[in-house]
């Protein structure tokens, strides 16, 4: 039965990839603009434009390219960068760490940042505290992340310049990584020096994904706590001597969380998104940063490289999601 | 005299929008004692009890009078030695045994959780103590009910679950809810018996809140009877169906089903006694203003 779900869940993922892998193939070679001409010096004859564009299977058919491409995905072969001139897979695998490392830390803080506002929220409902969180929630939540990432700028950037605003780490620093995911490393390293360098750097981008989601959280868990927190089982709770903090944290949390996180996976594919353009207000060396160029330079096998990764990437956190879910309903795993 | 179990001495509360839900009640449990608390749907039965435990909704106020939990006037305590004395003294039998445990916790910490971390046992003995309850319950698989999640469980057995969490702390008082009405007709009987014994055998004050003059008669030595939101008369259970006082307690008793006429249908309370009662209930308000402004 469950094996059963297992597998037409993975049915259903290799379609949705499929799907993607055709739609970004098909619109990026209908959108204008021709990453031949734009690699070629002014003044190349039509000749050297027909060479090159065989030479990246460009005078194929349109079918026929993404067959080609195809085949060689299932192979693990991405194809060559046009403006890199580099191996797809390896520039993505290179890139995609510092972009894991930075959607992860926003969602760290988002969860903790709008867990606890919250749980506030609910315990002190109907006072003033809970106004206070619901309007800092609307705020954060109408103004979006790359907006955050300007407005972080101009506060801890320029006025009162506390926090790196461009790159990952110091260009000065000798790093001793052996792997892309430097935070982790540094942590793992116990190279606290280089983690602090790391997050002076992270914290900002990091910040402007995590406030918009940070409320949502907010909103929807403390809605879904003051819900729970009416039921029969929590007033038994309370009959039995527990405080208000602990019945929510014991009894009520779990509980209320289930809807949350179901909104959460959905949002924080969307917190990945936002990565593209955040790290590019702070030149964050991610993958995000590297697609933007990709599409400036209509590098085709890079951005379609790009896409397919990012769509895998969701996919499987909403698998993830589905299984916490599975996992934290008792109704579910004995079903 | 010694102090009542418990005594609410003239209790009032009201709604945000100043509608009285509980008229100037009074009524007292003595220890060891079963008070039935009777009356019809929203005569204000569950938010007496509610009051007792400090569980009112957010929406409803108390404005005057006392409770005295063991001589302990609950309105002077702080909130946070409410609470624990609460958790100590009383307990609560609840209405729906379908929701009043957590779907996803295991019935075992459920169980345990006061015993352990408000009164501070160990594990071992809260686990013998909550045992020993099942065996008193008569369940006879406690091993495999206390690993259970609530939804794996009869509304019968949850019941029986909740008895057996309620009189593990040997309360001085307990709450019970309509602790019935939620079940089938079959495992209704059993579980009241299950109470009348258990609180018989422990000794334990109950509140018991019905409207059911059936169950009234069977468990209770006293009974105070409640119409929207005010005693109307309180009386040994004996002498209230021997000789009921009030016009609208002869009303409940004579729309009550005989033992000997099951099939009888439940008449509709006299139109004129209710009348009479609303107008008794006006002429109230109208005396009545809240203690301060
Ligand atoms: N959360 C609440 N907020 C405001 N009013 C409430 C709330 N709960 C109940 N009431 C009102 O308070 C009154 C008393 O309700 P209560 O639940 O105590 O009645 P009851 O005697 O227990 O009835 P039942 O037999 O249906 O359980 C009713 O008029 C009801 O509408
Ligand atoms: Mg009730």
């Amino acid at each position: 039965m469950l094996l059963q779900r297992f597998l037409i869940r993975l049915l259903t993922m290799a379609i949705t990839l499929f799907g993607v892998a055709v739609v970004v193939f098909v619109v990026i070679r209908v959108a204008p603009g021709d990453p031949i001409a734009m690699m070629l010096p002014p003044g190349a004859t039509d000749a050297d434009i027909a060479r090159l564009r065989a030479l990246y299977g460009l005078d194929k058919t349109i079918v026929q390219q993404f067959f080609i491409w195809l085949s060689g995905v299932i192979r693990g072969d991405f194809g060559t960068s046009i403006s890199l001139r580099q191996d797809v897979l390896g520039l993505v695998f290179n890139r995609l760490p510092a972009t894991l490392e930075l959607a992860i830390t926003a969602l760290l803080m988002a969860v903790a940042i709008g867990g606890t506002a919250a749980i506030l929220g609910a315990r002190e409902r109907g006072t003033a505290v809970e106004a206070g969180i619901d309007i800092a929630s609307g705020t954060a939540l109408s103004i979006p992340d790359f907006l955050w990432g300007l407005v972080l700028i101009l506060l801890f950037g320029v006025l009162i310049p506390v926090f790196d605003i461009s790159g990952r780490v110091s260009p000065q620093l000798d790093l001793p990584f052996v792997t892309q995911f430097y935070l982790f490393e540094s942590i793992l390293r116990l190279r606290f020096d280089l983690t602090w360098d790391l997050l002076k750097h992270m914290l900002m981008p990091a910040v402007a994904l995590a406030l918009p989601l940070a409320a949502i959280i907010a909103q929807l868990l403390k809605q879904s706590l003051k819900e729970v927190l009416d039921l029969d089982y929590v007033v038994l709770a309370r009959v039995k001597g527990f405080s208000e903090t602990q019945v929510i944290l014991r009894e009520a949390l779990k509980n209320a969380a289930l809807p949350t996180l179901t909104l959460v996976g959905v949002q924080f594919t969307f917190l990945i998104g936002g990565t593209v353009i955040v790290e590019r207000l702070f030149s964050y060396e991610g993958l995000g940063n590297m697609a933007i160029d990709a599409v400036i330079n209509r590098d085709l096998p890079l951005i379609q490289g790009i896409v397919l990764v990012f769509a895998l990437l969701f996919v499987l956190i909403n698998l993830t999601v589905d299984m916490m879910y599975a996992l934290l309903n008792p109704r579910l795993r004995h079903g | 005299m010694s102090a009542a179990c418990l005594d609410i001495r003239n209790l009032s509360a009201v709604l945000a929008n100043g509608q009285r839900v509980l008229r100037s009640v009074s009524l007292a449990v003595q220890p060891g004692e079963v008070r039935a608390l009777v009356g019809e749907s929203g005569a204000g039965k569950t938010m007496i009890g509610k009051a007792v435990l400090g569980v009112l909704p957010s929406s409803v106020h108390i404005v005057e009078g006392e409770m005295l939990l063991e001589g302990e006037d609950l309105g002077r305590l702080q909130p946070k030695a409410r609470r624990t004395l609460i958790g100590a003294r009383t307990a609560l039998i609840p209405q729906d045994p379908l929701t009043a445990l957590n779907p996803s916790r295991r019935i075992g910490p459920q169980m345990t959780d006061r015993l352990v971390r408000i009164l501070g046992w160990s594990g071992q003995r809260a686990d013998a103590r909550i045992r020993q309850l099942l065996d008193e319950v008569q369940i006879r698989d406690p091993d495999r009910v206390l690993r259970s999640y609530p939804h794996e469980l009869s509304g019968g057995m949850r019941q029986r679950v909740l008895i057996a969490a309620a009189f593990a702390a040997e309360p001085r008082l307990i709450v019970a809810d309509e602790p019935t009405t939620a079940l089938d007709v079959t495992v209704q009987k059993q579980i009241l018996r299950l109470i009348a014994q258990l609180q018989r055998e422990h000794g334990t004050a109950i509140l018991f809140v019905t409207h059911d003059l059936g169950v009234v008669a069977k468990i209770s030595q006293k009974v105070s009877v409640l119409y929207a939101g005010k005693v109307v008369e309180e009386a040994d259970t004996a002498a209230l169906f021997a000789a009921p006082q009030h016009a609208y307690t002869r009303a409940l008793i004579a729309a009550t089903p005989r033992y000997t006429d099951p099939l009888a249908s439940l008449k509709p309370v006299d139109e004129a006694v209710l009348a009479g009662l609303a107008a008794e209930i006006a002429a109230a308000e109208q005396a009545w203003r809240p203690p301060h402004g």
